[in-house]
């Protein structure tokens, strides 16, 4: 089905059970349970597993498949979010038009940075692409303020032209009505789901992103991409110019990047410089390494990860930490809370720190690997062969030689 | 702080329909309400949005101690602080409205986008009435229009850009703290008594916009005086490192060095400007001056012996003496040891009002709320006589000068208030030019609904 | 003339920092293939052993004053540094005043033990990685490094002052006979320039004129050869990553007068250090020195006001702007070797 294997049709289909069952399955404990604090089905976070999930599995083409690694696609993700508020800025709410721009946008500038940057290799393309990216940076917090409204951020004003505004077009980003902030609600017991527009909006385009990826991935291009990585110098004596397809792997994945941007200002219509400075982009470097470079479902799983931290780690304080223990005795209340106080609320960067240095020692494939690891023990358990995990094992990383010579 | 639970859905387990999946649509909130996350039960939850990471996260921590004892203040636990002070009666130490008043906190990282995302989380997740805090113009505007989008109220802390209630003004939005053309105003006749009128001034200017609007506000006040202006020279962000940018001062005829810059950017660029040496020299037969228009406690503490005799503004300080200012310290002092900031105090500030327009108007209805707020006149904040204004949302009161003090005897008093400008000579129309002039409009208030 | 004169002076303190930290990268890198992340945070603790420094010697006993009052109205305690009711407040004072260079004592050891510490306990399972794994672990260790210290320090910068007589700037301009004022320079960046001169000559004459440097650079250059000769690289290796971590320390401990030190400064100057570093050309250490100062002193002259209003932002970008030009023009950067992290 689809132009894949059965394998690879039963994969996509539990992908697209999880993405759209996500709501549900991200609220876990019952509201006004202590527990609660967890949860993470709400719009704005979902929203935010699944664009950074595009723009990680984007990534991930380039990285993955061809080992080179990009330090500069914030500039991506930032040039496709300020394509889109312009959109809105000049035509109306309308997310279609600005989504579709960004996309053509994005691999215009994914073209020009990748035809410079990919005459080099190695760390020299890294620092390349690192350096485009700053300059992005720079300049679109400062000297090109007019454009890009600086630090405050491009945003609307009552006074934009607008021009298919409608006396009743929704004063919010829509696509043709459907608003995107509007969400529907519906408990159960203790539960409370929200089903938000602007969250499936995003699912659906993940969705087929990550088909998109699929077929890259099983396709000859793919097979081509990979053979880079094994061994460029080997594929060049053989005849074969490696530079156009790493190109296109480069410019493929900025189209990622910008439609991730894009639909960042398609939730919120906001786009920040710091969207793209190098911290942006050293973060789905991270969440790729972090699920398991060269997998598909690694990257997704990484930018999950990250993002779940920030948004939930974050926001644990101290009052929320002594209504946790409020059965212990006072003392040894104090004490736990103490205990745990530097790992939470602002020392949520620390736990990531911890946890970054965890995963790469213990599991050198990623997320993915562990997730398998735990397949395999449960499978030699239950001794059947075809495990959930197994599925991805073909295209685990390799290491990687060492290269200093 | 034991309370059992942190989510204002903790309220609908008891009032929901069992077992039974009940569907509405909604905006940010379900449509039983009449406006964004109405609180049904007997608790109330406020958002506090402050940096507790990156550059700034000292002053939200000292943002987040102010807004906890704000709470602790409305629910009537602890001495009550300024609400003993403030002229306005409506809060009695019971809540508002009869909740009691819970908080959940996020991390603005001071970025737009983390603040945005911190701040959704809370209206999505936890259900809040009220944002309130950060530490930057750039995340006051973002969070602001997020806030105008969802239908709740904006608090703004520390912001101090024209803008937040200039061209970005928002009718969800409220500012307490003052702003650069307030800085302008009260410093430039202090710097007259101080500097006369014959001064030539050289600008260095953080790149971006509060940057912008500061230098703009302090050159317009500083040339109405007959001061020349040498050159503005735009500095990078955390640059780190500006020699560069100060060596060629001396020689340029200036005899006044202008900082506008803040935080990290302005330890470094003041402490730098110090080691050239430049407050040694004599230029045009003059003493080489530096000014700092925005100063903060924890600014002036990273910068320690260096800015001795450096004028600057502040919105509050904890050394006034009037009675709203004692009762806050007092309180603030007991409970964390060290007297509060003046981003603290604006955070403070914030939180009460907002309760006390909520007790007025007997809803929490954000357009009831911001009605409440608007044209509202008090006193015992510490800032004498204030104003909310109803055109803009800007707080209209007496704005401090500040010097740094020549021996201070702990590291909290290393500033002392050198006048107290009274608000009549800070206030300017609303349509201001510097404050996006005609076209700048509040918009309708959204209650969300 | 006297402004390029005056960028000049300028840019070689700055790029005193910049070669001391690329000089540590690239040791580590050359020497062990790593990619560390975590180089711009051993900056950061060097810088903050200043910080504990200045904290040791100004360790105080109270005293109440009866005269004065504090915040709350209670009798204000004074603090009186130990060392001031030891050796009087004169010598005391002195001591306090010049805890930055003082603290080069402390820094060498603790940098030292902790470039061991994180060699032995974390780097060393990671040679065999790739180097996608050795950044993500080094970049973790470098967010946990300043979060520790963000829990002891704070968030704000710490003012650590240059001892007193270094207060204050020569004018060169008289010496060269311009009219005063026109070129000065602060003498502590004099104390620091002269003092990475002092630290680069170091660590060259001693890879260049010590039997253990001969084999270090014999390890670099092929490491499986002299691993086959019987000499123990991997030892030499751990004392060429102490090395590293006590110059990047060292570099902070005396920039900390130039920089008040926050506890992410470290990050502040990871990507300008690999910038620097790759601009070099990797694996060279002449390289990365003469990028660092070339970085520096361009950097200067890109904020002057001249170029400034002809480009505008161009400080901001020019760093970036130049590795892209070199880069494109000289494959390898500067001095780089074929072959090294080109895959």
């Amino acid at each position: 089905m689809f132009g894949l294997s059965s394998k690879d049709t039963r994969f996509l289909l539990i992908v697209v059970f999880l993405t759209l069952a996500t709501p549900i399955l991200l609220q876990p404990f019952p509201e006004g349970s202590s527990l609660a604090q967890f949860n993470a089905g709400y719009p704005d976070l979902m929203q935010k597993f699944a664009i950074f999930g595009i723009f990680a599995i984007g990534f991930n083409i380039l990285f993955g498949l061809t080992g080179y690694l990009s330090f500069g696609h914030a500039a991506f993700l930032g040039v496709g979010s300020y394509t889109v508020v312009w959109m809105y800025k000049l035509l109306g709410y309308n997310v279609l038009p600005g989504l579709v721009l960004a996309v053509i946008v994005s691999a215009l500038f994914a073209l020009l940075i990748g035809f410079i940057s990919l005459r080099r290799s190695g760390i020299y393309f890294s620092i390349l692409t690192l350096a485009f990216a700053q300059m992005s940076y720079n300049l679109a917090y400062s000297v090109l303020t007019p454009i890009t409204n600086g630090e405050t951020g491009l945003q609307v004003y009552s006074n934009d032209p607008q021009i298919l505004m409608g006396e009743n077009s929704p004063t919010s980003p829509h696509l043709f009505g459907i608003v995107m902030r509007e969400s529907t609600q519906f408990e159960v017991g203790g539960w409370l789901f929200t089903l938000n527009n602007g969250y499936y909006f995003c699912a659906v385009i993940a969705i087929l992103a990550f088909y998109l990826s699929l077929r890259i991935f099983r396709s000859p291009f793919g097979m081509m991409l990979r053979a880079i990585k094994t061994n460029q110098t080997r594929m060049n004596y053989t005849g074969l110019n490696s530079r156009p397809y790493t190109l296109a792997a480069f410019v493929i994945s900025g189209m990622y990047a910008g439609l991730a941007g894009g639909l960042l200002a398609a939730m919120d219509p906001l786009a920040g410089a710091e969207r793209m400075q190098w911290t942006a982009s050293g973060e789905v470097v991270l969440m790729t390494i972090l699920g398991g470079a060269g997998t598909l479902m690694g990257p997704v799983l990484g930018a999950g990860f990250i993002k779940y931290f920030e948004n939930i780690f974050s926001k644990i304080n101290d009052g929320v930490l002594h209504a946790w223990f409020a059965f212990l005795p006072d003392g040894l209340e104090d004490l736990v809370v103490a205990l745990i106080h530097p790992f939470v609320g602002k020392g949520w960067h620390l736990t990531l720190g911890i946890l970054f240095m965890l995963v790469v020692i213990f599991l050198p494939g990623g997320l993915v690997e562990g997730g398998q690891r735990i397949a395999r023990l449960f499978r030699s358990k239950k001794t059947k062969t075809a495990g959930p995990g197994g599925r991805n094992r073909d295209h685990q990383p390799k290491p990687a030689p060492h290269v200093a010579e | 702080m034991t309370n059992s639970t942190f989510t204002r859905r903790g309220v609908l387990k008891t009032g929901a329909v069992t077992g039974a999946g009940l569907a509405l649509p909604t905006i940010f909130t379900s449509s039983a309400s009449a406006f964004t996350n109405e609180p049904t039960g007997n608790t109330v939850t406020f958002g506090f949005n402050v940096p507790q990471t990156g550059p700034y996260a000292e002053e939200g921590l000292d943002e987040l101690r102010a807004q906890e004892l704000a709470v602790e203040h409305i629910n009537g636990i602890g001495d009550g602080g300024m609400l003993n002070t403030f002229t306005s009666k409506a809060l009695d130490g019971t809540g508002i409205l009869g909740k009691k008043v819970q908080f959940v906190t996020g991390d603005t990282q001071t970025k737009s986008d983390a603040a945005r995302a911190a701040a959704k989380s809370m209206i999505e997740k936890d259900g809040v009435v009220m944002i309130n805090g950060g530490s930057s113009s750039g995340v006051a505007v973002a969070v602001q229009s997020l806030c105008q989008e969802a239908g709740i109220i904006f608090m703004a802390g520390l912001t101090h850009s024209n803008d937040t209630t200039g061209k970005d003004r928002k009718a969800n939005g409220f500012r307490h703290f003052f702003n650069a053309y307030m800085s302008g105003a009260a410093l430039a006749p202090v710097l007259e008594k101080a500097y006369g009128t014959e001064r030539r001034a050289y600008h260095l200017t953080a790149d971006y916009t509060w940057g912008y609007t500061q230098q703009e506000s302090i050159q317009s006040f500083t040339e109405a005086l007959g001061w020349q202006t040498v050159n503005n020279v735009l500095t990078p962000v955390g640059a780190g490192d500006f020699s560069s940018y100060i060596a060629p001062v001396l020689n340029s005829g200036a005899d006044v060095l202008i900082l506008n810059h803040y935080g990290g950017d302005m330890v470094n660029s003041l402490t730098q400007a110090v080691q050239f040496g430049l407050r040694d020299k004599q230029v045009n037969g003059k003493n080489f001056e530096i000014v700092v228009p925005l100063y903060s406690e924890l600014m002036a503490e990273g910068a320690g012996e260096n800015i001795k005799g450096v004028f600057g503004s502040m919105n509050w300080n904890w050394q006034l003496q009037d009675a709203g200012t004692k009762a806050f310290v007092q309180s603030f002092g007991q409970k964390y040891g060290r007297p509060p900031s003046n981003s603290a105090h604006t955070c403070y500030v914030q939180t009460l009002l907002y309760a006390d327009a909520v007790a007025r108007a007997g809803s929490f209805n954000p357009c009831a709320v911001a009605e409440a707020l608007e044209g509202f006149e008090f006193d015992g904040m510490g800032n004498g006589p204030t104003l909310y204004r109803a055109e803009d949302h800007q707080c209209f009161k007496d704005v401090l000068v500040m010097k740094g003090a020549e021996n201070p005897t702990t590291p909290f008093d290393t500033l002392e208030v050198v006048e107290i400008t009274p608000r009549a000579q800070v206030e300017y129309a609303p349509n201001h030019p510097m404050f996006g002039g005609d076209e700048a409009s509040l918009g309708q208030c959204n209650s969300g609904a | 003339m006297d402004a390029i004169l005056l960028q000049i002076l300028n840019g070689l303190d700055k790029g005193s920092a910049y070669a001391l930290i690329a000089l540590g990268l690239t040791l580590i890198f050359g020497t062990l293939g790593v990619v560390n992340f975590a180089h711009g945070a051993l900056f950061m603790i060097g810088a903050f052993c200043a910080v504990t420094m200045q904290r040791i010697l100004g360790l105080s006993f109270s005293q109440v004053d009866p005269t004065k009052t504090d915040f709350l109205g209670n009798p204000l305690k004074v603090q009186v540094p130990y060392v001031e009711s030891w050796f009087g407040p004169e010598v005391g004072g002195a001591i306090i005043d010049w805890s930055v260079p003082i603290a080069i004592v402390m820094a060498i050891p603790v940098m030292i033990a902790l470039g061991f510490a994180m060699e032995r306990g974390l780097i060393k399972h990671f040679y065999k990685r790739p180097h996608a794994d050795q950044i993500l672990v080094t970049f973790g260790l470098a967010i946990v490094l300043q979060e520790i210290v963000k829990y002891f320090f704070g968030a704000n910068p710490i003012q650590t002052g240059a001892p007193d007589m270094f207060a204050g700037s020569f004018d060169f301009g008289v010496l060269m006979g311009f009219d005063p004022n026109v070129i000065i320079y602060p003498y502590w960046r004099m104390v620091y320039f002269l003092f990475a001169l002092v630290i680069i000559g170091g660590v060259f004459a001693f890879l260049q004129f010590t039997t253990f440097g001969m084999v270090v650079r014999a390890g670099m250059a092929d490491r499986e050869t002299v691993g086959l000769l019987g000499i123990d690289i991997d030892r030499r290796f751990t004392i060429m990553f102490g090395l590293a971590a006590a110059v990047a320390g060292l570099a902070g401990v005396m920039y900390t007068p130039i920089l008040s030190p926050n506890y992410h400064m470290g990050m502040d100057f990871l990507v300008l250090s690999f910038v620097v570093v790759v601009v070099g050309g990797m694996g060279s250490l002449p390289g990365a020195v003469l990028a660092g100062f070339l970085l520096g002193i361009l950097q200067s002259f890109a904020s002057m006001n001249e170029i400034k209003s002809i480009i505008p932002g161009i400080d901001q970008v020019i760093i970036y702007l130049i590795a892209i030009v070199i880069l494109l023009t000289r494959p390898r950067g500067l001095m780089g070797r074929k072959g090294v992290m080109e895959d």
